[in-house]
This record gives structure tokens, C-alpha cells and sequence, in this order.
């Protein structure tokens, strides 16, 4: 599904990425952890699109074609959804004006006539319910105001209501209390299918307590330094990433 | 059908050496009788004293501190017709302009360049809760008490040349009374059609007067109707009564050869409450001058604004409220989309004086740019005299917002659609404060179409301005 080989980005000048590879199919999880700054967020943009990275070397593609040629609408309608780690806020766009334009013009790729108004309101209400997001939040401004956790849980919302085939959580679990944690983590598994997958980026072993990863990988200083099974996380969890740093990456 | 007697003038033939200062205190002495003929003496008496001051001040120039981003003198530049008496026009009205706001349901005055044009031969209609509108020259020979003491006493034709220009010459316009204690639900909306062969200026007077206790909401809607050069020099005076409230909505929407300069002066009386929404839809060239008076204790202004501009149009908005007593609240908030190579200006002015204790005054001006081209000068000027206020402005010139920007596409929602959802995010906020709901609902559409890049005319006109 997902293919990157020897990805390098830069930022101004400065490299994050450098040398990714990574190969994501159908039906996998994947977890990348690693410590702050070490790139994760950056591969995240440079998969979305977002104009500031700037790729330099290497490819990625999906389903066979080439990504990085894509612009960032045309990869979320061929299936590529981010939970961001900062959801922005747009004042002033309500969040059922928001959805019902992503919604349709997920559907006119797809070459389907626009979902009628009642429709349309019937999917959000039963998509809201699997995440036990609050008719309230969804009557306001995108992300305006929302708490932290709130701004995560509209983000799986989205996600649940957009159907993507891969999506990329970063941080998902960040400002989440324990049960908006296992909310957010069992819609996810709903949402869990044969033919999609996902990438988990997270710094905690708890939320892979309910998203169980099949491939566990740690990022660092641009690199995947090691890829291993769910195993990896618990392993992080209790040394810490100095043994990493430290070079030991056997 | 409407058939009204001709008087109609040409100013081609002047020589064209004359000042413009001099071209229209001529055109006043050469044309005084009929002038006066077609108005009333109420009006009339005002005029003399006004030409005078016109003499005196002139075309405001950019050299003018007030009319430093707006150049008025080039817009007097043309050829216009002038005419002193209502025109014939040989057509039904409805069969060219219906005003389709779906379920706006108003109580509708119409004006055809300058003149008030009777509903079925009446100049004024009293409705049965004693609301009284119609023909602002009818009005003053039909009810001097009313016009009395109010008319041409919140203008100031001493400061500025285009209010005396306007009281020397305006000969009808718009009248509304409200009585006592009187609430009216339903919009009193004012259409003002400009439509002409010829290029023409039009220069017309309305009166609105609330009174104590009253309720009412005013729509007042400008649409050209050919494509002429209009240019349109208005003056409005409103008085709310004590506990009186209005709601004062004016939607601007003219082509690109149209020119406006609008004067309107509010006085408040104590406990009185005012909104005006000035949406600025469409237009070449808008100047608006809005002055309030907080002249009652408790007296609360809320000043909205919007303007959608593009190409090389030109919308400038100054306002100047008077907190002249204590415990006086206003608020302002006007917000705007520039595009292609317009260009904007806000000059919002608080003064409050030194007895305005306890005041609120509060004001912000927002912009768009969407090109490096488009410009807007924001000016916010407080002047306080008064020590125990609350008082705050607050500006700024930005582009879409980037992030925001990448999250909507990162959803799927194209770039182009994603600007227009941006867009209308920010201009919403002074939409809501319509509370008209059906009103509201099609300024929405209409803004949303506008920025689509559609004309903002309504759907049954069927001219094509
Ligand atoms: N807009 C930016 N301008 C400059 N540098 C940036 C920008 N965004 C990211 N960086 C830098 O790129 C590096 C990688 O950042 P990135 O956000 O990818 O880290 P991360 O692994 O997601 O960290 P965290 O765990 O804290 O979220 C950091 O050094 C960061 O400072
Ligand atoms: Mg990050």
C-alpha cells in the first residue's frame, strides 16, 4: 500500500528526514515512536503534502502511484488521512459546512452526486456516536475552543467519517483522558479493516495496549533505527531511548 | 405605469474651465426655482445657508484629513445629468425590479434616483400602528411638527462641503416615523434605484425618527439598474428615542461605475439600543460616514461592518462615535475581503468626553488581502477625556491563514473551495449580527456567490448590472 524508500526532507534548509524506508500493507498496523524532534511529525507532512517540507531524495508511493506528485486533497481522496498532533482552529467555518464540503468532494472523485442534507446529517450523527463526540462541539467552528482532547477526538471523527485507507495518528493520544483514550482506541479498531492500515505515532505503550501494532519502529535523528514487533514498545518503555542514542541499535 | 411631469436639465453646455465648487454653486443660483419647486419649504428654508458653506468648503481633497484615502474630486469629474423633478419613466417598475429576498416579508419604499416613488399615487403610506413612511418632502408639508427640530440638525454642513452640497440640493428622500412606544417587527426596507441614458448624480435626504419606547428595523438596499456612471451623495439623520432600539441595515450593492458617498448621523437618547450593519456587497467607489451620538445615558451602539471588494473598487468606512455622557457602551466591528488590485480604508473614531464616565467603547477592524496588490489603511483613533472607561481597538491586515489552508485540504477539500469556506469563515461574523433570520440567510448566499466570483444581484432582478 505505502512505500518509502530513502525519503530525505529538509526544512529550511535544515535536514529532518534522512533516509526513511518503510514499507506499510494492507491490514497492518505500524507504530513509530522516538524521541522529541526526531522527524516523525515531519514524515507525517511530507505523506500529507504540507508545502514546508521539502523533499530531496527518495520516493514514496501509494497503491502503486507516485505520492509525492499528488496534490495534499487529491492523496486524502485516494485515501490517506492524518490525525494531527496540533488540529488548527478555523474560526468562523462551522464544523458541518467543514464535513459536508470534505464529505462531497471526497464523493466527486469518486464520481458520486453530493450527499442530500438529510443525509448528510444522519452520517454524522452515527459517526459521532463512535467516538462519543458531543453534538455541542460539532455545532461550533472547527476545532474553535475545543480542549485538547476534544480537538483529538473531532480528528478520529473526521476520520471515521472520511473512511480513509491509511491513516496516520499522530500523537492521537496526547491530552486524552483513560476513557477518551479507549473511545478513541476502540473507534480506531472499528474502523480496522483487511483492506486498510494504519500508522501509530505515539511516545506511550498505552495506547498500544488497545491499538496493538504488528510492526513497532523507532525513529531517530531522521533514520528508522529499528523495526521490530509490538514487543519494541514495552521494551522502550522501560529503557528509555538511551540505549539508542547510544548506538546500540543491533 | 408611472407618468410624472419632466423638468429635466443638462449641465454639458457649462463652460468647463469652472471649478467644480463653482460649476455647482452656479448650477444652484441658475436652477434655485426649480429646485425649490419640487420640494418643500421645510427643505427649502435650509438651503441658502448650506450653498454658502459649500461655497466656502468646497470638494473635500485628500489634503482633508478625513478624506485622506478616498479622492471625491476625481468622481465629480464626469458629465452628469442633473434634473430637479422626478423623471418619467414609461415602464412598470415590478416588471424590472423585484426584490427577491425569499419571505422577506417588508414594508417596501422605493426611490428612483433621489425622488420617492408613490405606491399607487400615495406619497405616504401610514400604516395602522401609526408608523408613518413615505416621501420625505410630502412628510415636511404633511407633518411640520415631526420635521421640525430634527431635520438638517444632526448634519454638519458647517465641516464638510458634501452634507451642504446635499442639504443645498436634495429635494425628497425617504421619511420613517415610529411613535411612541410602537414595535414593528417587520422590516421597513428602503430600495433606492439608480437607473438612467445618462450619467447621473443623485443627491437625496432621508429622515428616520424612532421614539421613545419604539422598535423598528430599517433595511435599506442600493442597486444601479443600468449601467450608467451613478454617483449618489446621501445624507441620513436617525433618532432614537429614549428605550427606543433600531436595527439599521444597509446592503450596498452597485456596479463598478457606480460612486457613493453616504452621511448618516444617529442620535441616541437614553437606554436606546442601535445595530447597523453596512455591507458593502459590490460597488466602484463607497465612502461612508457614519457619526453616532451617545447623547442619553445607557445608550448602546453596536457598529458592524463588511466589504467584498475586488478589481480596482474602492470601499472606505468612517466612523465616529460621541460617548458625550456616562455609561454608554459601543461596539464596532468591521471585517473585509480585498482582492485583484482594490483598495479599503477604515477610520473608526471614538471620542469620549470628559463627563462620559464608566464608558465601553470597543472597536476592531479586520482584513483580507488575497493579493500582494490589493491594499487597506486601517486607523483607529481614540480620543479620551474621561478617566474611568473601557476602551479598545484593534487591527489587522492578514492573508488566509496557511494552516488552516493545509487542514482543509488535508481533508480533501480543494484549494480554491477551501479559500472560499476560509472567506466566508471570516465575513461571518458580522453577518450573525443581522438578526433579520430570512435576511441573514440570503446575505449568506449572496456574500457566498460573491466570492464564488458571481455577481451579488438577486436572483428575479433581471437587469444585469
Ligand atoms: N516549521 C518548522 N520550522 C523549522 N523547524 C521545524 C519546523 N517543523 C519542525 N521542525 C524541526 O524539525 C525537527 C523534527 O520535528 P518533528 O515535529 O518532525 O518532530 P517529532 O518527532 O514529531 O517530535 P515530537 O515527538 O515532539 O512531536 C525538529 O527539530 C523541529 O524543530
Ligand atoms: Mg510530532
Amino acid at each position: 500500500m505505502l512505500v518509502i524508500k530513502d525519503l530525505h526532507a529538509k526544512i529550511n534548509d535544515k535536514e529532518i528526514l534522512k533516509g526513511i524506508n518503510l514499507e506499510v500493507k494492507a491490514g497492518e498496523i505500524h507504530a513509530i515512536m522516538g524521541p522529541n524532534g526526531s522527524g516523525k511529525s515531519t514524515l507525517a507532512s511530507v505523506l500529507t503534502g504540507r508545502e514546508l517540507v521539502e523533499v530531496t531524495h527518495g520516493s514514496v508511493t501509494f497503491n502503486g502511484n507516485d505520492l509525492l506528485e499528488m496534490a495534499p486533497e487529491i492523496r486524502a481522496h485516494e485515501g490517506i488521512f492524518l490525525s494531527f498532533q496540533y488540529p488548527v482552529e478555523i474560526p468562523g467555518v462551522s464544523m458541518v459546512n467543514f464535513m459536508k464540503a470534505a464529505v462531497n468532494e471526497h464523493r466527486k472523485y469518486r464520481g458520486l452526486e453530493p450527499l442530500s442534507a438529510s443525509d448528510f446529517l444522519k452520517m454524522m450523527r452515527e459517526h459521532k456516536e463512535l467516538v462519543g463526540i458531543d453534538s455541542a462541539l460539532t455545532n461550533r467552528s472547527v476545532n474553535e475552543g475545543f480542549s485538547g482532547g476534544e480537538k483529538k477526538k473531532n480528528e478520529i471523527f473526521q476520520m471515521a467519517m472520511l473512511d480513509p485507507k491509511l491513516a496516520i495518528l499522530d500523537e492521537t493520544d496526547s491530552g486524552l483522558d483513560i476513557d477518551a483514550l479507549r473511545v478513541v482506541a476502540n473507534g480506531v479498531n472499528k474502523l480496522k479493516r483487511p483492506d486498510n492500515a494504519v500508522i501509530v505515532i505515539t511516545h506511550y505503550q498505552r495506547l498500544l495496549d488497545y491499538i496493538v501494532p504488528d510492526y513497532v519502529h523507532i525513529l531517530y535523528n531522521g533514520r528508522i533505527v529499528k523495526s521490530a514487533g509490538k514487543e519494541l514498545a514495552l521494551e522502550l518503555e522501560e529503557k528509555g531511548y538511551d540505549w539508542i542514542k547510544n548506538g546500540d541499535n543491533a | 405605469m408611472f407618468s410624472i411631469g419632466v423638468n429635466y436639465l443638462s449641465m454639458a453646455d457649462k463652460t468647463s474651465t469652472l471649478s467644480v465648487r463653482d460649476e455647482f454653486v452656479n448650477l444652484y443660483l441658475n436652477n434655485l426655482d426649480l429646485i425649490t419647486e419640487e420640494s418643500s419649504e421645510l427643505m427649502n428654508h435650509y438651503r441658502e445657508e448650506a450653498i454658502q458653506y459649500f461655497r466656502l468648503l468646497g470638494i473635500p481633497s485628500v489634503k482633508n484629513e478625513k478624506y485622506k484615502y478616498s479622492k471625491i474630486e476625481p468622481l465629480f469629474g464626469y458629465d452628469y445629468e442633473k434634473y430637479f423633478a422626478p423623471k418619467k419613466i414609461l415602464f412598470n417598475i415590478d416588471d424590472i425590479f423585484r426584490c427577491d429576498i425569499p419571505e422577506l416579508d417588508t414594508h417596501l419604499a422605493l426611490v428612483l434616483n433621489g425622488f420617492y416613488l408613490p405606491n399607487r399615487a400615495n406619497k405616504i403610506t401610514e400604516l395602522p400602528n401609526g408608523i408613518i413612511m413615505g416621501s420625505l418632502a410630502e412628510a415636511s408639508r404633511l407633518y411640520p411638527n415631526m420635521f421640525k427640530g430634527r431635520y438638517n440638525t444632526l448634519a454638519e454642513n458647517t465641516t464638510d462641503g458634501l452634507v451642504a452640497m446635499n442639504t443645498a440640493f436634495a429635494q425628497d428622500g425617504v421619511f420613517i416615523y415610529v411613535p411612541r412606544n410602537v414595535v414593528e417587527a417587520k422590516p421597513i426596507q428602503i430600495i433606492n434605484l439608480l437607473m438612467s441614458d445618462e450619467n447621473q448624480l443623485v443627491q437625496y435626504r432621508n429622515l428616520i425618527v424612532v421614539e421613545d419606547g419604539a422598535q423598528a428595523k430599517v433595511l435599506v438596499c442600493d442597486h444601479t439598474l443600468s449601467p450608467k456612471r451613478f454617483l449618489s451623495n446621501v445624507v441620513t439623520e436617525i433618532f432614537v428615542g429614549r428605550n427606543a432600539s433600531l436595527e439599521f441595515v444597509k446592503m450596498q450593492n452597485e456596479h463598478n461605475d457606480s460612486a457613493q458617498i453616504t452621511h448618516t448621523y444617529v442620535n441616541q437618547q437614553r437606554d436606546s439600543h442601535l445595530v447597523t450593519n453596512t455591507l458593502t456587497l459590490h460597488g466602484g467607489f463607497i465612502r461612508n460616514n457614519l457619526f453616532v451620538t451617545l447623547s442619553g445615558e445607557g445608550a448602546d451602539a453596536q457598529l458592524y461592518g463588511l466589504y467584498l471588494t475586488d478589481r480596482t473598487q474602492h470601499t472606505d468606512n468612517f466612523t465616529y462615535i460621541d460617548h458625550a455622557v456616562p455609561n454608554c457602551t459601543s461596539n464596532e466591528l468591521y471585517k473585509g475581503i480585498l482582492d485583484d488590485q482594490a483598495t479599503g480604508a477604515f477610520n473608526g473614531k471614538i471620542l469620549v468626553r470628559r463627563d462620559a464616565q464608566k464608558t465601553q467603547a470597543y472597536q476592531s477592524n479586520n482584513s483580507l488581502l488575497l493579493t500582494a496588490d490589493a491594499r487597506m489603511n486601517t486607523k483607529p483613533q481614540l480620543e479620551i477625556y474621561a478617566d474611568d472607561v473601557k476602551c479598545s481597538h484593534g487591527a489587522t491586515v492578514g492573508q488566509l491563514n496557511n494552516e488552516a489552508l493545509f487542514y482543509m485540504r488535508a481533508r480533501g477539500i480543494g484549494e480554491r473551495e477551501a479559500k472560499l469556506l476560509l472567506m466566508f469563515g471570516f465575513v461571518h461574523e458580522v453577518i450573525k449580527k443581522i438578526s433579520i433570520d430570512t435576511l441573514r440567510e440570503r446575505i449568506d448566499d449572496m456574500v457566498n456567490r460573491r466570492l464564488h466570483g458571481e455577481l451579488s444581484r438577486c436572483h428575479n432582478c433581471l437587469m444585469h448590472c
